[in-house]
């Protein structure tokens, strides 16, 4: 196992607002990790450093031991929180491009988990429900090949059957060279598929465990942890 | 399987009870072959280390053995197996005392409780 991902003082400040402060930690090859706060807890902000959407105000943060950019962006698969897609096309068209896109994509695997979740290749993506947009989005994100998957609320919008799927297809698609990131605070349905969680809460983590750390220390689930340290 | 392991406690350690029950059950026969790691991750809805660590675990054990390139089997031997289970059966028993006793029943008056219920 490498590292697969280093964040070292990592600071980001919007004017006089400090969304990640001082923030360092390190994550390695074949983890699936849950990144879990609550809403406005620098989970965003993190995540759009490591796609180079954002730049940090100070310190750090590598993948693979590079500073996000253009070499990055071949090795991370990014699953915003919003979705990016051009809705005048067609889902096979959309396929078709991030094919052409992203060396990596495997068109096959697109396809078999479209028709798995009863979405046609030929529907516009403007006449789907907000929840099969998604599943398209996260589709797209799981069928490359890349080193750090990082999904921003993967299941937030989805229903629970799709859900499942979803959170199969994460095992499925699990591999030793890979990491898996997931940025979630649906937290009882996924805990069990992360190896290990981080908790940020006003920019800063709180810890950094694994799953069964955290049940054997607490003899409480992730879930009810979550909400015991983030209780108002 | 249609078991899935609880949300209260460490995943690992329920894996591993579970597989000792099967064997010694017998649902599961001394060198058969299981699943393989990422198929019964899958299906207990788990993280693939988590089942590897588990399988690592019994192994040391003496509950299964691993075959390099084809997978995991069973022990031939499965009395750790049984063993695992008669400790638990144990557990159980004490605590189930346990708590009779909570509710003001000594060691004789839950037995007769038992004895009840079974009639």
């Amino acid at each position: 196992m490498s590292e697969m991902l280093r964040l070292e003082n990592l600071t980001k400040r919007y004017g006089s607002l400090t969304a990640l402060d001082n923030v360092s930690l390190s994550v390695e090859s074949g983890r699936i990790v849950g990144l879990l706060g609550p809403n406005g807890s620098g989970k965003t902000t993190l995540i759009k450093i490591l796609n180079g959407l954002l730049t940090p105000t100070a310190g750090s943060a590598t993948i693979c031991g590079l500073a996000p950019g253009v070499k990055t962006k071949e090795l991370v698969a990014y699953l915003p929180d919003n979705s990016f897609l051009n809705t005048w096309m067609r889902v096979e068209q959309i396929v078709d491009f991030y094919a052409d896109f992203y060396a990596d994509f495997r068109p096959e695997r697109a396809y078999e988990m479209l028709t798995a979740l009863g979405i046609s290749p030929k529907t516009r993506l403007k006449t789907l429900s907000k929840g099969n947009k998604e599943k398209v989005c996260l589709i797209l994100v799981m069928s490359r090949n890349a080193r750090l998957y990082v999904l921003d609320e993967p299941i937030a919008g989805v229903d629970p059957a799709a859900r499942d799927y979803v959170i199969s297809t994460i095992i499925n698609n699990y591999n030793p060279e890979a990491t898996v990131l997931i940025s979630t605070h649906l937290i009882a349905d996924i805990e069990q598929i992360l190896d290990e969680v981080i908790f940020i809460h006003q920019g800063h983590i709180l810890l950094q465990k694994t799953v069964d750390e955290i049940r054997e220390e607490n003899g409480k689930s992730v879930d009810a942890l979550f909400r015991e340290v983030f209780k108002w | 399987m249609s078991w899935k392991p609880d949300h209260g406690s460490p995943i690992c350690p329920q894996i591993c009870e579970q597989m000792c029950v099967r064997i010694a059950r017998g649902s599961l026969e001394p060198d058969s072959k299981l699943m393989s790691v990422r198929e019964l991750a899958v299906k207990l809805g788990v993280n693939p280390n988590t089942v590897q660590r588990s399988f690592e675990q019994l192994e040391q054990q003496g509950v299964l053995y691993s075959v390099p390139g084809t997978g995991w089997y069973v022990s031939a031997d499965v009395t750790v197996a049984k063993n695992a289970v008669k400790r638990l059966m144990q557990e159980h028993t004490a605590a189930y005392f346990a708590e009779m006793e909570n509710l003001g029943l000594d060691m004789a008056a839950t037995k007769q409780v038992i004895k009840e219920w079974e009639a």
